[in-house]
């Protein structure tokens, strides 16, 4: 489903602060897993999100969606299998814009963009059925500006965005990070129930070693640009949150620097 | 002030008021600052003068408005296509355009139209109380036209792609449109309409002159500042009158400046502080109110 083959990157290549983000990172998914990533500080889950979807243009490697090598694709065209929801509410919406307008432009995904109605009387049903899936009431606010809506809301909105065409990947880049514990826990279930409902093939970078493994099938550790663990099966389901920092402080040589990392 | 010199300040705010609508549609929507609005303007004008000497001058709106694509085109190219910051590329096409625009009008530095076949002569003799309304009414009727279309047009598909790549590109990327070509669309469209404008000014004077478009950016953004400080932003078609409403309101304000007795040359100073005001209204408002 989507492969990632010795993929490195390095920012700032010849200038004094040089930093190898990625180092010839290896990574194979299967249909349908959900794959959560852990990592201190600047492990390297971003960039590894940021490679994948083309923000980034990757220095060796490659990148291979569906049997298809995407490394060389802009990021634009690769967004056509791929949905994404970033770590700030302000990123995945256009909040001078309402509502409806934001999910006509996430549904028109993969389709022609030219002088069609921007929003048709269909479409507004089908987003007022999807949007009583959030329960946040937002089936009757579908003509207000998404500006008014709090980072929560739109963090909801995003991902019901971001799957409203099924996508071959979803990739969350810590989407709960910005939020309170009561939302963000919200947003989370939310996340679980799309992803098992449509079968979606995920990447989920989060903070919390708990949630890390409570949701998904699958977790990764990542380290100074590497993936130092690879959890999954068994292994995973006796895991414990002591025993994988355990396991990382072992395996990486370092203690555990992200405090925020142990909450929750 | 005279009833006359009423009718001429609205007169010139509509036909301007094209203009602030091409400059709505770089700054607002796209959220780029594009200043190849000044040498866009002349090529309209230069364009529609070439074409009303040939004697087409409704074809010439045609080609002026396509001409005013073509640079805009190029601005976009030069921002997505070689990474040139979008307000010096603006001003790469300006200076280009200012060669290209002497090359249009065969290297002279001004072209008279007088007597020549205008799109306001079939028109002529709407007189009312000594004032030729045709012009007004021939403006007023491709105003509202633009109006219409501009405002359809962003509420399609690609007019929805084109406000979200100005709120946010990043997300419009992430659902797989390609916003270089959206820039390119939006620059395009928003110079048309300033060739446009240009091309009816030209008629209106019967006149040319390669030096017409200095400042016209600013004059376009402080039609756009004023109407949204005075008349709203609540939707998107109150803010499209807005910008109307405010070009026309602009011209009142240069009228009412002459008529206290301010040299013409003042012109400029007077649009510059107009629009520096405007611009920092929030804060003027904020300390002092
Ligand atoms: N655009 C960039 N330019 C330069 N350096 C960057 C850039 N993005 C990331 N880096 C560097 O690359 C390394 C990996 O960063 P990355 O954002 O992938 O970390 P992360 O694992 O997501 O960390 P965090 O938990 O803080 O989000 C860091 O050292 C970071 O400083
Ligand atoms: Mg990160």
């Amino acid at each position: 489903m989507l492969r990632v083959e010795s993929l490195s990157k390095t920012f700032g290549k010849g200038s004094t602060n040089e930093k190898l983000a990625l180092n010839e990172v290896n990574l194979s998914l299967q249909e349908g897993e959900f794959v959560t990533i852990i990592g201190g500080n600047g492990a390297g889950k971003s960039t590894l999100l940021n490679c994948i979807s083309g923000v980034y243009e990757i220095d060796e490697g490659r990148i291979i969606l569906d049997s298809k090598d995407v490394t060389s694709d802009p990021e634009y065209k690769r967004s056509r299998n791929i949905g994404r929801v970033f770590q700030d509410p302000l990123k995945g919406t256009a909040h001078d814009m309402t509502i409806e307008e934001n999910l006509a432009i996430a549904f028109a995904k993969g389709k022609s963009v030219g002088l069609q109605s921007g929003v048709t009387k269909k479409d507004t049903t089908l987003f007022k059925e999807r949007l009583e899936l959030l329960d946040l009431g937002l089936e009757n606010r579908i003509k207000q500006k998404v500006g008014l809506l709090s980072g929560g809301q739109r963090q909801a909105l995003t991902l019901l965005m971001a799957t409203i065409i099924k996508p071959r990947l979803l990739l969350l880049d810590e989407h709960t990070a910005a939020l309170d514990p009561t939302i963000a826990r919200k947003v989370l279930s939310l996340t679980r129930k799309l992803v098992s409902e449509e079968k979606l093939c995920t990447l989920m970078i989060t903070h919390n070693m708990k949630a890390s493994l409570e949701y998904g099938t699958r977790t990764i550790m990542m380290h100074g640009g590497k993936i130092m663990m690879d959890l999954q099966g068994e292994e995973r389901k006796d895991m414990t949150v002591d025993r994988l920092i355990e396991q990382f402080e072992k395996r990486s040589g370092a203690e555990l620097d992200n405090d925020r990392m142990l909450l929750g | 002030m005279s009833v006359m010199v009423l009718l001429g300040s609205i007169e010139l705010g509509i036909i301007y008021a094209i203009m602030a609508l091409g400059v709505f549609v770089s700054f607002r929507t796209l959220n780029m600052p594009d200043l190849s609005v000044d040498g866009s303007f002349v090529l309209g004008a230069a364009v529609s003068a070439v074409m009303s000497l040939n004697g087409h001058p409704f074809l010439g709106l045609g080609i002026a408005f396509i001409a005013g694509c073509g640079a805009g085109s190029i601005t976009a190219l030069l921002h997505t296509k070689l990474k040139i910051q979008p307000l010096l590329a603006g001003i790469l096409t300006m200076l280009a355009l200012y060669s290209l625009n002497l090359k249009v009008m065969s290297g002279r530095a001004n072209i008279p139209l007088i007597n020549k076949a205008t799109v306001f002569k079939p028109f002529e003799g709407i007189i009312l109380g000594g004032y030729d309304y045709s012009k007004l009414l021939f403006s007023l009727a491709v105003l509202t036209l633009l109006l219409l279309l501009l405002f359809l047009f962003l509420k399609t598909r690609l007019g929805f792609v084109l406000r979200a790549t100005g709120d946010n590109d990043q997300m419009v990327r992430a659902l797989g449109v390609n916003t270089d070509l959206v820039i390119l669309v939006g620059l395009a469209l928003s110079n048309g309409l300033v060739a446009v404008a240009g091309a009816l000014i030209a008629q209106s004077q019967s006149f040319v002159d390669v030096g017409m478009g200095i400042g016209m950016v600013v004059i376009g953004l402080a039609s756009v500042i004023i109407g949204e400080v005075v008349f709203g932003v609540s939707s998107l078609l109150r803010r499209l009158i807005a910008v109307i409403l405010g070009s026309i309101l602009y011209r009142l304000i240069i009228a009412f400046a002459l008529e206290i007795g301010m040299p013409p040359t003042d012109l400029k100073l007077v649009s510059a502080v107009i629009v520096a005001l405007a611009m920092s209204m929030p804060i003027l408002k904020k300390r002092f109110l």
